[in-house]
């Protein structure tokens, strides 16, 4: 094999899952869909003996994800979702207490409100684009803060490397980032200090919104088999064919990225310099607020935005509806256009005061900017503009 | 209709227009909404998938029940099931279930304040003895794994209901053609769907089945919330494997009832474990309750020694672990499946060193019988 911490992520991203070692020769990572192994004496495998703890095909996914987190291991899960959960159960017991964004993912939100408070885990909100306010929210109990940066959907961001000294300077605290709209191809989350990283790689990994998928990396080997323990206990694991798929996405992703970050900082300055529009929220902007932290903790600015219009919330929805090239559609990150309204779809759960305090109106539109054309994007716009504003101002 | 032929009699593809007889993969992670502010009937595939659905509806009405959710794993549905808790519930279950559901229940779930208490549940009486104003669940299996005991369902079923108190059954070795625990009076029955379902040993796979819809909403916000459901492909997977489920198991069930016949009767082995045997323990109940003794059975040899040259001696039967595949398997569960048993409940559970699972598999009878009889001798 390789020694992988010398090649640059592109080519990581193609070579990082020991394809060559295969005995077929076969170019591609053959699809080990299978459910057990047979052992070559009782108890004794070839590494594998049953798909739910691991299977070759999914472990040559982590193989490569752990190579662009630069680590050795990162586990791969049935979902984002499924892999905060395991995360979980992993770290926490009852009466322990975690620090979370307070502007986050609704599902990440649902899953500590609705499901693990139910066991004993407190929480807290905290803005942790406030050190201040995050060190105050820590408690004796406190275990593990988990932060989203850029935060879904308002772009705010989080200094990593800031937090991980705040996290390291009392025992026994974990950082982990849900790093998924980044990737360690654009924030480098264990490197700035994060002990775990965390991602939907449902979004730009796969990027063909082709799989449904979730990982997690660290350097702490004690935790990595903490977490095969608990994974393969809840059955959480994610399933081979999904993960080959993951694999072939992944190929792409330095380059993907790169043409998402072009087209998404074009579509943010036209979007920005409209008429029509209020405001928009993206980090590569001169106007946007933590724009000498962005430039500080990320290599460049990724494919998400957000903004809102000079209009109400009726015509922001029907704008949304008049597009024809953006798909109005869950999810993020692939090589469709997609855009969303937060506030009935991925932010629905959350209770409408705590959605305005975050600035997340009713009428916030978020934009995955995808590979399309963007004069055809701007195109699309502009027609749904005029559809529902008329051509004058 | 007769179960081979609700087997394959159902709508594959309710919603494609092209109406293929097989069901579509629809390998997609989202699906575009009609208006910006309201979703169609699917919207994001963690949520829901056409392809799931289809697997999902099939196993609900093989099972007679009402709803039906796919997992990626027997342990995924476990673990949602016990997501219904919350601090302070306890469980009360059977001693003798599959390893892995024993790990969830006592390294695991203690930690989110769960408690797990188990008993005998052979004798009913034992579960009223036990259950306490904190118990919330029942969880047992029928044959129970590797043991082969048996519960009687129904009259657990009765108990649980009296108190209140959900009750669980873990339907995998039997399969719904050969019993459906929802009409004893259980409130969820549950598989590993990589066993009989699948048959193939190509899914990893689980599947909770339900009649109640509150309970249903409870089980589908879960497998939501925590993005636990099965992936397209591998629904797909299961579909098709699915539909020969009575075949298999037919055959299987017919080798199975011959091999322990020929065990039974063989000078070197000790005791064999099997409910389709008349003078099985349980064999009363099992006729009642079941359609026959299934297709997994188990046996001791006298010294794990002997078990072990038994299992890597033989040529057909594979040391793995899983059962209910179309290929026959051997393993020794004390050392395979039953291996993350906590230490301290080993002692309480007689697993023994010398037992040997066997899952028949649809190879002619007379090499399985030829085969085992060989390392028999051998011993």
């Amino acid at each position: 094999m390789h020694e992988t911490s010398i090649l640059q992520p592109s080519t990581l991203a193609i070579h990082g899952n020991r394809a060559w070692e295969t005995e077929s020769n076969s170019i591609l990572f053959p699809i080990h869909q299978t459910a057990t192994y047979i052992h070559e004496t009782v108890g004794v495998t070839k590494g594998y003996g049953y798909s739910r703890g691991s299977n070759p095909t999914v472990n040559a996914l982590e193989q490569a994800i752990a190579a662009l987190e630069g680590t050795r291991e990162a586990l791969c899960f049935r979902s984002g979702m499924a892999a905060i959960s395991t995360l979980s159960m992993a770290l926490l017991r009852a009466g322990d207490h975690v620090i979370l964004s307070d502007v986050i993912y609704g599902g990440t939100s649902r899953l500590f409100q609705q499901i693990l408070g139910n066991f004993g885990i407190e929480y807290t909100f905290a803005d942790t684009s406030n050190l201040d306010e995050v060190k105050q929210s820590v408690r004796q109990k406190t275990r593990l803060i988990f932060v989203e940066t850029p935060a879904n959907p308002t772009m705010k961001l989080t200094d990593i490397t800031a937090l991980a000294r705040l996290a390291h300077g009392k025992e026994g605290v974990l950082l982990a980032v849900d790093n998924t709209f980044l990737t360690p191809l654009l924030q480098e989350g264990l490197a700035l200090g994060a002990d775990i990283s965390m991602l939907s790689t449902t979004k730009y990994i796969d990027g063909h919104n082709a799989t449904i998928g979730g990982s997690l990396a660290t350097h702490d080997a004690g935790l990595i088999e903490r977490l095969k323990l608990v994974r393969k206990t809840m059955g959480t694991i994610q399933a081979p064919f999904e993960a080959w798929l993951t694999l072939q996405g992944l190929k792409t992703a330095p380059a993907r990225l790169q043409l998402h970050c072009a087209h998404a900082r074009q579509i943010a300055e036209w979007l920005e310099s409209h008429p029509r529009v209020a405001r928009v929220y993206y980090p590569g902007l001169a106007s946007f607020p933590q724009k000498e932290l962005a430039e500080r903790q990320q290599k460049d600015s990724g494919g998400m935005l957000a903004f809102e219009l000079n209009a109400g919330t009726e015509e922001s929805l029907r704008f949304i509806d008049a597009l024809r090239i953006c798909t109005c559609a869950e999810s993020l990150g692939s090589v469709e256009t997609l855009i969303t309204n937060p506030a009935t779809a991925s932010h629905c759960d959350l209770p409408v005061e705590l959605r305005e305090r975050l600035g997340i109106s009713d009428k916030l539109i978020r934009l995955s900017v995808g590979l399309e054309a963007p004069v055809d994007l701007i195109a699309d716009f502009e027609q749904a503009f005029d559809s529902i504003f008329g051509g004058a101002l | 209709m007769k179960f081979a032929s609700r087997l394959v009699n159902f709508d594959p593809s309710p919603l494609d227009r092209f109406r293929p007889m097989s069901t579509p993969i629809y390998q997609t992670a989202t699906f575009e909404q009609e208006f910006a502010d309201s979703f169609g009937e699917y919207d994001y595939s963690r949520s829901g998938n056409p392809t799931r659905k289809v697997l999902e509806d099939q196993i609900a009405a093989l099972e007679n029940g009402t709803r039906g959710f796919c997992f990626s794993s027997g342990m995924a549905a476990i673990a949602t099931v016990t997501r219904l808790l919350q601090a302070g519930d306890e469980i009360l279950a059977d001693w003798d279930l599959y390893g892995g559901a024993n790990r969830l229940f006592s390294k695991v779930l203690g930690r989110s304040g769960i408690t797990v208490r188990y008993v005998d549940a052979s004798d009913p009486g034992n579960i009223v003895d036990q259950i306490t104003p904190a118990t919330r669940l029942i969880y047992v299996e029928s044959p129970t794994n590797p043991l082969l005991r048996i519960i009687d369902l129904k009259a657990i079923a009765a108990v649980a209901h009296k108190l209140g108190v959900l009750f669980c059954v873990d339907n995998s070795t039997m399969s719904p053609y050969l019993q459906n625990p929802l009409d004893l009076g259980a409130d969820i029955v549950l598989h590993s769907a990589t066993k009989f379902l699948c048959g193939h040993s190509d899914v990893t796979g689980g599947a909770l089945v339900v009649n109640d819809l509150k309970l249903a909403e409870e089980i589908y916000f879960l497998q939501n919330a925590e993005g636990s459901a099965l992936g397209p492909f591998d629904c797909f997977l299961l579909l098709r494997g699915l539909k020969t489920l009575k075949l298999r198991m037919d055959a299987q069930q017919r080798n199975a009832e011959t091999v322990a016949q020929f065990l039974s009767a063989h000078p070197k082995v000790q005791s064999v474990y099997y409910p389709g045997l008349a003078d099985h323990r349980g064999f009363a109940i099992q006729q009642t309750q079941a359609r026959g003794g299934g297709a997994v059975l188990s046996f001791t040899v006298g010294s794990h020694e002997a078990a072990k040259r038994i299992a890597e001696g033989s040529k057909l039967f594979r040391i793995s672990v899983s059962f209910g595949s179309i290929n026959s398997t051997i393993s020794i569960p004390l050392r395979m499946s039953h291996a993350s048993v906590p230490v301290e409940l080993r002692a309480s559970r007689s697993v023994p060193e010398d037992l040997l699972r066997l899952s028949i598999g649809i190879e002619d009878l007379e090499d399985q019988i030829g085969d085992l009889g060989h390392q028999l001798d051998a011993i």
